[in-house]
């Protein structure tokens, strides 16, 4: 640490009203003068304008100073602006510290006087952390230059073509058999109509035939450590007992598989066989045998699919992989699921056959679905005369499921009533709201032509769902009217809530937060709204939150241009603020090793082959400061937050 | 001002309830059994507590006709539950010394007939 004192500036910033609404700038300026040894204080209407930068720029010149302090806003938001000033008026910018006046004072301080004594107190620690700062250089990292994005939805393929069509080796990874996600299910998309299997194959055969994406499908993520930059992902590609380089997707074995079970794709409404493809556009077009459903497998019986494989494809021994991939970034696409119908009670559990939810009635309505595309009820097969739509199933229901909207059911029921009328042009259709959302381009037109269609929209949620004979009925009210409303239908649909698919124990895998609901959580609500506060980690797509196809899309390629950013240098910057080790004093007892969460300390053994220590590798270590608080000789410390240092900090803030 | 504060306060504490919690879904109509007699019915009792029209409510036969079957505060998205409030109320009504009901106009026929749990309860609900 210097002996002699840095000359040392600060800037206090008014932050227009934000700051000196509620703390006496002045005042503060005043006692810093009379009671610190800091070399210049000044005061600013908004230190982060062009104007308040050059004013600190050239005071660190004019004055010959070596370190300043900003007394502003959040670090958050505006360290990186004043350090940059700092380095561009030639003092290491690490001598540059923010004094957090507003969010840590005067936006939660309302008596004037504690406000100002409080700014002054803050403000004085940091002159004191400064004249102890060193000055320090950022720490260079390679990159590697390649890309994992999980989730082969339709978030996941744009993000994948976008990275890929830069030159960017990329892999695709499903946990499906197929690539295709949820938009593959769906029979036709809002407000324009397009079947969304013709518009979403050609982005799926791309995704297959491009030369620099790799597609891993049927495969799932095993661990992932490392950081930016440099990942290693273990990925578990699941056993498929089907030799995918032989197979040619021929479907002989499918047509012989004797049993069946419930088919996923089609959301239970009808079966498949237990060697199967997902849909016939499957991307890899390949089939797999779902093992603890397959009578060889489990009974030793059968074989049927290896008799009648015309490529001797079937491979009994197949056993679960794990590939290690190198990655420098990773997209998570993992989409979103809708909520389990056994949530709502009231609706009848799940249990009731003639009550479908969203994702079901795509199916009934699709081509490819259980009916062929030809609207059929699930009990007994006929064909529905009234349907009734009920929205909000589980959205903006804090007391008994989601609290948020899903955004896209207003507009996903108009379409799926629309298509319903379209098909079946005496059935009539009957929607239950509570509002409808139409904020998007082309809604509010397609809501129009629903209600033009003759689709009834009765405002009011529904209490209550049950079975009467062979129809349901459905209690609501129509609260314009204030009167009860009692409608026989022969199929409902419900509109359920969007749910996170990632589940916890994958976001800890990869160390990243969600919110309350299991959504993953953006580094910025509104300004970084692809990005998480792990480095190398981007959302695309539902992952982040309830999206239609346009949404996910946009933020894919959104996702797509960090990783293209992150790539375009194959070095990236890693903050110096890390822990270091004083040899001396390290004992190599190793307590630092166990309390770091970044695996960022290894023990070494020193030249003369005695003395044990401890080392720092240094592109791990984030400076959380975990070592330094158990390191119990005051070996461990943090650069620019030693022990000497944030003591005298507080003898400051007690004086 | 619009809204009287005073009355608001009063129906809240009384009920537990919060009246700016309800968003007019309709799901406590939709569910109640006496509905189809109520005027105003549940939800568009709440409006009226919400554009503090009390009189309009206070007046009004809906909150005599609530069974207090719970069905509306159980299914409530955002936790409201109108028999409370509806309970509030009568119990605002009982506190300005309105009585609904006086035993010398009660039919003699109808006292030997009512079962004499009911009876009481009534009086315990319509009376000061």
């Amino acid at each position: 640490m210097k002996s002699e004192k840095k000359r040392i500036g600060v800037f206090v910033c008014h932050c227009g009203i934000n700051i000196a609404g509620v703390v006496n700038v002045p005042e503060v300026v005043k006692r810093l003068k009379e009671t610190t040894d800091a070399a210049v204080v000044i005061d600013h209407q908004y230190c982060c304008s062009d104007p308040g930068q050059n004013l600190i720029k050239e005071t660190i010149q004019k004055e010959k100073l070596d370190g300043a302090v900003i007394a502003c806003c959040s670090p958050t938001l505006h360290e990186n602006t004043f350090r940059k000033t700092a380095a561009r008026a030639g003092i290491n910018p690490y001598n540059c510290e923010i004094a957090n006046i507003r969010e840590q004072c005067s936006w939660v301080t309302e008596d004037k006087e504690k406000a100002t004594d409080k700014a002054a107190k803050i403000i004085k620690t940091l002159i004191k952390k400064v004249q102890y700062d060193e000055p320090l250089t950022p720490i260079s990292i390679p990159v590697t230059r390649k890309a994992l994005v999980i989730g082969g939805g339709v978030a996941g393929i744009q993000a994948a073509l976008d990275i890929a069509n830069t030159g960017y080796p990329v892999i695709l990874l499903e946990k499906n058999p197929s690539i295709g996600g949820k938009m593959s299910m769906l029979s036709e998309t809002f407000p324009t109509l397009d079947c969304s299997q013709c518009i979403l194959t050609p982005k799926m055969v791309e995704a297959k035939q491009h030369p620099n994406i790799t597609l891993m499908t049927y495969s799932e993520i095993d661990s992932v450590s490392g950081y930016i930059g440099n990942f290693k992902v273990k990925v578990r590609q699941k056993a498929r007992y089907v030799d995918w380089d032989k197979c040619t997707g021929c479907d002989i074995c499918v047509g012989k598989c004797p049993k069946k079970v419930s088919d996923e794709f089609n959301c239970g409404l009808s079966e498949r066989k237990v060697v199967y493809k997902m849909f016939p556009q499957s991307v890899p077009n390949r089939v797999v045998i779902d093992a603890p459903n397959c009578l060889y497998i489990q009974k030793g019986a059968c074989r049927l699919c290896e008799k009648h494989c015309p490529f001797n494809a079937i491979k009994w021994n197949d056993k679960d992989e794990i590939k290690e991939l190198e990655v420098g970034a990773i997209v998570l696409a993992t989409g979103y699921e809708l909520l389990d119908k056994q949530r709502l009670g009231p609706y009848g559990f799940g249990k009731l056959k003639n009550v479908v939810d969203g994702l079901q009635f795509e199916r009934i309505l699709s081509a490819s679905g259980p009916f062929m595309g030809e609207v059929k009820r699930p009990s007994d097969g006929k064909v529905p005369e009234r349907i009734v739509f009920v929205q909000c199933a589980g959205s903006r229901d804090p007391e008994n499921a989601m609290a948020y909207c899903s955004k896209i059911c207003c507009m996903y029921t108009a379409k799926q009533a629309i298509l319903y009328k379209h098909r079946v042009h005496q059935g009539e259709a009957v929607v239950f709201y509570i509002d409808v959302r139409t904020g998007g381009k082309g809604f509010e037109e397609f809501y129009k032509r629903a209600t033009d269609e003759g689709i009834l929209y009765i405002r009011g949620k529904v209490s209550k769902i049950f079975e009467k004979g062979d129809k349901v009925i459905v209690w609501g009210a129509d609260t314009i009217t204030g009167k009860k409303v009692e409608v026989e239908a022969d199929l409902v649909v419900l509109a359920t809530a969007m749910v996170p698919a990632a589940e916890k124990s994958f976001a800890q895998l990869m160390k990243l937060t969600q919110d309350e609901y299991g959504w993953f959580t953006e580094a910025h609500p509104k300004l970084r709204p692809v990005e998480t506060l792990a480095g190398g980690f981007f959302l695309a797509g539902a992952s982040q939150g309830p999206k239609d196809i346009p949404e996910a899309v946009s933020q894919a390629s959104g996702a797509a241009s960090k990783v293209i950013i992150l790539f375009a240098s194959d070095t990236l910057e890693h903050a110096p603020v890390i822990a270091g080790v004083d040899e001396d004093l390290c004992s190599g007892c190793g307590v630092c090793i166990d309390v770091c969460p970044y695996k960022a300390r290894e023990i070494q053994v020193k030249e003369d082959g005695k003395k044990k220590t401890v080392k720092v590798i240094e592109v791990l270590c984030e400076g959380c400061g975990a070592c330094s608080a158990a390191c119990p000789v005051g070996a461990a410390q943090q650069k620019n937050f030693k022990d000497k240092q944030i003591e005298d900090m507080v003898k400051v803030g007690l004086e | 001002m619009i809204i009287d504060e005073t009355i608001k306060k009063d129906i809240e504490e009384l009920s537990g309830q919060k009246l700016s919690d309800c968003y007019q879904c309709g799901e406590c109509t939709a569910g109640c059994p006496t509905a189809f007699a109520m005027e105003p019915v549940p939800s568009q009792s709440i409006r009226l507590l919400q554009l503090g029209k009390y009189s309009e409510l206070l007046e009004s036969a809906g909150i005599w006709l609530c069974a207090a079957c719970n069905v509306c505060g159980e299914r409530c998205p955002r936790g409201v539950d109108y028999g409370k409030i509806a309970d509030a109320c009568r119990t605002i009504v009982l506190r300005n010394k309105v009585t609904h009901i006086t035993l010398e106009k009660v039919d003699k026929k109808f006292i030997l007939d009512a079962p004499q749990q009911a009876f009481i309860a009534a009086f315990r609900k319509f009376t000061t």
